[in-house]
């Protein structure tokens, strides 16, 4: 479990990433927290010819608050969301979704774009962004920089929009509505795993839109009819997902989930376990 | 909240106190001496292994010649240097010509059985090459089901051995079939343990040596025993005992039992060093240890009872089969053979029926494993106990209660053999109820049923065997079989103290510890004897057969090291104490046995008083003053074997074990309606194991072994596809509990001293592991009013128990037909419309040009035959990628209306084929659907660390093919399923709900 050898490059700006993915393109990562990166590397999942490290890049370390969005730029860890007391009014559902997030250890170094850019279908950040409608911001050197929407950069396991030269600069998360109740809720086989169906809602008066992760190929939100007519809608939802069995749990058993435990998150969200 | 234990002997030494660790310090500060952290000798090169991605397969060929040419790359050492250097290993079982070496030379049987070695100057360089050796295999129909493998027409494992089944036997004690045939009630169960191991974090380490001027092998390695391995290993390397020089470091990163399978290790890096003509290390990568280490057995346990009106069990019968992986490894068929004395559990039942099947599957190789043997047979045992209860209507407790061997019965010789050395089972049962609350937790259960909710109580009684009779296995033969070989019984432990002139006190024993604190107890004992501060003691427990005093019993197995080898210490200390006597007596001219040890001090009550170093020191300073017969020096090595432990006689009654304590456990879940997940609202533990050398240890043992336990009943298991894939390849696939899993357990003591040890202990580290799983399990059917109870019990499959009573799927939304079992391991399909006739996509299709062009990753595409190519691909999902040497193949060509695309091919994560069978349907508006169905089979690393990410990466990279194939016939994308699906839902749930 010994990595194949690969050039490592510590960038300083944001322009020298740009220009590295310029250069290299397939042939190169971008090394930010590591948290996926490292462990498929000394697995030899994934060989790149250069790693790009950004953790020194300044200008990518930021979370602004503008213009009804909360922005988080590529280098920003998890951890520096946890630590900001303003989240839980900015943001509540991510708030509220990251202490689901694998370990305080693993936040300490997991970046919010590294989870966006790996995409993985059961992860809690990308269904919060594909729920919240946010987007996705892509640089590259000589293209136009582009902010693509959350349900449009999912394209399946591990694999989305973003081109070979382009760089996820910031993802958008749209800061909280008046009238609307965030939760969130996830079941795993234990503290910190892959979720086996992970549920974040939006709860107006007139309506719910709930995000489903761990279920389908990529984060899916739907918005849903409050009353009667609920279960039959989330029924159509749990189907729709395309629930796949494997050694942890059955599709049944997620679809069954998607019903049963979206039903009581929106009629009582209170019953919600927050971690 | 823990029931203190008893401090031990009022008023006595350090004996029976919960000293804290005398490990601990080093171990906390980073200086512990692991395996890997040991120097190396200059010139150390280091090894890498090529591995199966099949699960059965021919080995046709091996080429190293590229990886040789590789830079850095030292040597490959193959199948054909094992078959020309070493044997293969001595099997356990008689007539059973199997052949397991240390690597495959003909076959490989299960994924990740090692194929050649690639030695390199680092094991960077080492992985580098592995890759670049080429492996030619003709794949065989793997089995994996023991009960599949044990059918007349399965795929066979070893062809010269013929059946998978190498060993069978039925045995006979009372009168079993009387007690059945006159039983007011018959009760059965079927159970099937699940594999699942002890989990080191420390995985294997050897550093192996060849010395050509003697021809002999000095080998490092975390083996830990037991020592009987040492001429197994000694004949495989066709090298005498005394070639094999076989060392272990000073610490432990744990072993559980899991690290006896280092032994194939050590042969394999003898050989490479020999090889590569320098000293070889190879530490092994959690994916090569999940794969390919060890496990303990997987079972399948057909189990019933002879019961009376009033819930007396009159008789048992077993029919259990126990699945050995790929090859019988020593000292394996011993799963079975190590309870084999204690199969009536703590009940006095004297009539038993067994038959037991040992058979073999393409699955890792068994062998020990913390709890070895008791999971299995106590979850056949105690789920039948319960089912006894349920069936007549009676209180499991009641049902318990009346079986329990009586206090007056000891010592009890079991109907198979077992001499039950000391227990008051009744008591110790009445002291768990009152101290654990059992009457309040029962009120608890009703009140959270009335409540609506699913709530059980589970109970288990089990006796846990500790030091292992090294005649044990030998029950696997036939009594003639026995005779033939000569009788094995017994079990030697040793120790040695040596005294230093300045009166330095060494212990040395061989039990290799794995992180329990001999070092502690030793000294605790020697103390005890000797009248010295333990901290004065220095133990040291590296094991070095060409110095120490070592036999076949040693290591660390079987629960010995309080029972045996501690006794053997306290013989040792014994022994130094009476010379000591002598010599102060000679001094003083007084009578030995006035003499006094105490604080530091040799002593006569009221008279002459020497500190311990002056007298000590006089063996080795002043030999003139030593007494007759005293030879000076310093330095007693005590051998210790119980009598008790005698040879199987010729009615297969086995003493299996020396001491037997005594655990009674109970519980309450509550179970979540929904998630099925499963609560412990209480756990209580309850054991007798004797004296406590060191309550605190004992209480630690029981707690890891308990947390350990929840594994298995909760979240553990190797798992397999029916094409024999492994799939756990990754700690996040094979899930260990971790710390906000844990349960702190309510652990309480009785003792109840053992008249055959040397200080009256048992051993206590393993019988949680035999203990919790069942009584979880029988708490879960407690709870929800089922029989059929299957570990682990993961929220999913508690949910099914529970029941899932799904609506239909909307139209439009309807799932794919599961795939068949025993078919690929994945089955789905897909289609795709382009504006384009049949006939024209069809001849798209045939033309190599479009195939080089859909092909994702293709880099080179050569025509080999009538529409049969060869591929050099690279394929995958996101970051992931591997290169494939591939062979793609059109067939069952009916145009235009239909065909099949397949393709198979090796890369260095594993190998994978798939094929889709494409149907053509022409459209009112003149386009064409391609409807394909596909199914796809993968092996190796890909499948092992990959299992949740399968499907979807399969449906991208086919989905990827035909999609392409659309924009090469139109210039555009074409919509998937998932255009199509987000189409139909926003119809569904309106314009703006789809996002």
């Amino acid at each position: 479990m010994k990595a194949a050898s690969f050039d490592y490059v510590r960038a300083e700006s944001k322009r020298e990433v740009l220009q590295l993915l310029h250069e290299h393109g397939e042939d190169a990562r971008v090394l930010a927290g590591g948290q996926s990166l490292m462990a498929t590397l000394n697995m030899r999942l994934t060989q790149p010819k250069v790693v790009i490290d950004i953790n020194r890049v300044e200008e990518l370390n930021r979370i602004r608050n503008d213009s009804g969005h909360l922005a988080v730029g590529a280098a920003v860890r998890q951890v520096q969301l946890t630590d900001r007391a303003e989240l839980i009014r900015e943001v509540p559902l991510l708030a509220k979704a990251l202490p689901w997030i694998g370990h305080f250890q693993t936040r300490n170094r997991g970046t919010v774009c590294g989870s966006v850019a790996h995409a993985d279908p059961s992860a809690e950040i990308p269904l919060c962004l594909v729920t919240l409608g946010g987007s996705v911001v892509l640089e590259s050197l000589k293209g136009k920089r582009r902010e693509v929407p959350a349900a449009d950069f999912f394209q399946g396991l591990l694999t989305t929009d973003r081109q070979p030269k382009e760089l996820i600069s910031e993802v958008r998360f749209p800061l909280a509505e008046d009238g609307t109740d965030y939760h969130f809720q996830e079941i795993a086989m234990r503290h910190g795993d892959f979720a086996l169906v992970a549920l974040a809602l939006c709860l107006r008066a007139d309506g719910a839109h709930l995000g489903v992760g761990g279920v389908a190929d990529r984060p899916v939100a739907r918005t849903l009819p409050l009353g009667d007519e609920l279960p039959d809608a989330l029924n159509t939802l749990a189907w729709s997902l395309g629930a796949q069995d494997d050694v942890h749990a059955s599709a049944a058993y997620r679809r069954q989930l998607v019903r049963e435990l979206g039903q009581r998150l929106i009629e009582e969200p209170s019953h919600a376990r927050t971690r | 909240m823990n029931h203190p234990a008893s401090e031990g002997p009022a008023g006595a030494g350090p004996l029976g106190r919960s000293l804290t660790r005398v490990e601990d310090a080093a171990l906390l500060r980073g200086l512990g001496r692991y395996a890997d952290d040991l120097a190396t000798p200059p010139g150390t090169l280091h090894a890498a292994v090529v591995r199966s991605p099949h699960a059965h397969a021919r080995v046709l060929s091996v080429d190293a010649s590229e990886a040789l040419a590789m830079k850095g790359v030292r040597a490959v050492l193959t199948g054909e240097d094992v078959k020309r250097w070493a044997n293969p290993f001595p099997v356990g079982v008689r007539g059973a010509p199997m052949e397991h070496w240390c690597m495959a030379v003909d076959k490989v049987r299960y994924v990740g059985e090692p194929v050649c070695v690639v030695i390199a100057e680092d094991r960077y360089r080492a992985e580098d090459a592995l890759d670049a050796v080429r492996v030619e295999y003709e794949p065989l129909k793997p089995v994996i089901d023991p009960e599949k493998a044990a059918a007349e027409d399965a795929p066979v494992l070893h062809e010269s051995v013929g059946a998978n089944v190498v060993n069978e036997r039925h045995f006979h004690y009372g009168e079993p079939d009387k007690a059945f045939e006159e039983a007011d009630h018959r009760v059965s169960i079927k159970v099937r343990f699940p594999r699942n191991s002890c989990t080191p974090i420390e995985c294997y380490v050897v550093l192996g040596q060849y010395h050509a001027a003697t021809g002999g092998y000095d080998i490092l390695s975390n083996f830990q025993g037991p020592y009987a391995l040492h001429s197994v290993m000694a004949r495989a390397l066709n090298v005498t005992g005394s070639r094999l020089r076989l060392r272990t470091p000073p610490d432990s990163g744990g072993s559980f039992g899991i690290k006896q399978g280092v032994l194939t290790y050590v042969v394999l890096m003898g050989l490479a060093a020999r090889k590569a003509g320098a000293p070889v290390k190879w530490v092994e990568d959690r994916l090569e240890h999940l794969q390919a280490s060890s496990s303990a057995t997987n079972r399948v346990a057909d189990m019933e009872a002879a019961v009376t009106a009033d819930g007396r069990v009159t008789a048992l019968r077993y029919d259990q089969i126990d699945d050995c992986g790929g090859y019988l490894r020593a000292p394996e068929p011993a799963t079975f053979y190590r309870m084999h004395g204690n199969l009536t559990g703590a009940y006095g039942i004297r009539n038993l029926k067994v038959r037991n099947r040992v058979v073999l599957t393409n699955k890792m190789p068994s062998g020990l494993n913390r709890g070895f043997g008791g999971g299995q047979m106590y979850f056949a045992l105690e789920r039948l106990m319960h089912q006894v209860a349920r069936q007549l209507n009676l209180d499991p407790l009641e049902v318990m209660r009346r079986n329990l061997v009586p206090a007056d019965a000891f010592p009890y010789r079991t109907a198979s053999g077992a001499l039950l050395d000391s227990g008051k089972y009744a008591d110790t049962v009445d002291l768990a109820l009152r101290d654990g609350g059992y009457d309040e937790l029962i009120q608890r259960r009703d009140r959270a049923r009335a409540e609506g909710k699913l709530y059980g109580v589970g109970l288990c009684a089990v006796v846990e065997p500790s030091i292992s009779n090294m005649g044990y296995i030998t029950t696997a033969l036939t009594p003639e079989q026995r005779a033939k070989a000569g009788p094995k019984n017994g079990a030697v432990s040793t120790a040695t103290i040596g005294i230093d002139p300045l009166g330095g006190i060494t212990v040395h024993v061989s039990s290799t510890p794995q992180g329990q604190g001999h070092q502690t107890v030793a000294a605790q004992v020697v103390a005890e004897v000797l009248g010295v501060d333990p901290a004065n003691i220095l133990v040291n427990v590296e094991l070095d057969t060409g110095k120490d005093a070592w036999s076949i019993a040693s290591g660390n197995y079987s629960s010995r090291f309080a029972g045996a080898v501690a006794g053997a210490v306290h013989k040792a200390a014994l022994k130094v104490r009476e010379r000591l006597a002598n010599i102060a007596a000679t001094l003083w001219e007084a009578d030995a046995g006035q003499v006094r040890f105490a604080d530091g001090k040799v002593f006569i009550e009221d008279g002459p008083s020497l500190g311990f170093h002056r007298v000590a020191g006089t063996a080795h300073w002043s030999p003139a003053l030593l007494p007759d017969g005293e030879a000076g020096g310093l330095r007693e090595t005590a051998f210790w074997t119980p009598p008790q432990l005698e040879a199987p006689d010729d009615d297969d009654h086995i003493n299996s074990s020396l001491c037997h304590g005594f655990i009674f456990d109970y519980c309450g879940v509550e179970i979540d309606r929904i998630t099925g997940e499963i609560h412990i609202d209480r756990y209580v533990t309850c054991h007798d194991a004797g004296r406590l050398l060191n309550p605190m240890l004992v209480d630690g043992q029981i707690r890891g072994g308990f947390t350990q336990a929840l594994g298995v009943a909760l979240m553990e298991e190797f798992a397999y596809g029916d094409d024999g894939s492994f799939l756990s390849g990754t700690l996040a696939d094979y899930l260990l509990p971790t710390a906000p899993e844990a349960v702190e357990p309510l652990i309480l003591h009785t003792e109840t001293p053992s008249p055959f040890t040397p200080l009256g202990a048992k051993g206590v580290g393993e019988g949680n592991n035999m203990s919790t799983p069942v009584c979880i399990a029988n708490a879960v059917a407690d709870a929800l009013g089922r029989d059929d109870i299957q570990l682990p019990l993961t929220p999913s499959r508690v949910r099914g128990l529970i029941g899932i009573d799904e609506p239909q799927a909307p139209e439009g939304l309807e799932p794919l037909a599961a795939p068949k079992p025993g078919g690929p391991a994945l089955q789905a399909r897909d289609s795709v419309e382009v504006p384009a006739s049949p006939q024209t996509v069809y001849d798209t299709v045939l033309d190599p040009e479009t195939l080089r062009a859909i092909i994702p990753g293709c880099h080179a595409l050569e025509l080999e035959g009538d529409n049969q190519y060869r591929a050099d691909v690279t394929v995958g999902v996101g970051m992931i990628k591997a290169r494939f040497a591939a062979r793609v193949q059109l067939s069952d060509l009916d145009p235009p209306h239909s065909l099949r695309l397949s393709g198979s091919g090796d890369s260095a994560m594993g190998s994978a084929s798939g094929s889709a069978h494409v149907t053509l349907v022409e459209l009112d508006n003149g386009h064409t659907r391609l409807d394909y169905v596909y199914e796809v089979d993968v092996g190796g690393k890909i499948a092992a660390v990959g299992g949740r990410m399968l499907q979807s990466a399969s449906k991208i990279i086919i989905g990827q093919v035909f999609n392409r194939l659309a924009q090469r016939l139109t210039g555009k994308p074409a919509g998937g399923l998932w255009q199509r699906l987000r189409a139909l839902l926003a119809r569904l749930f309106g314009k703006g709900g789809a996002s």
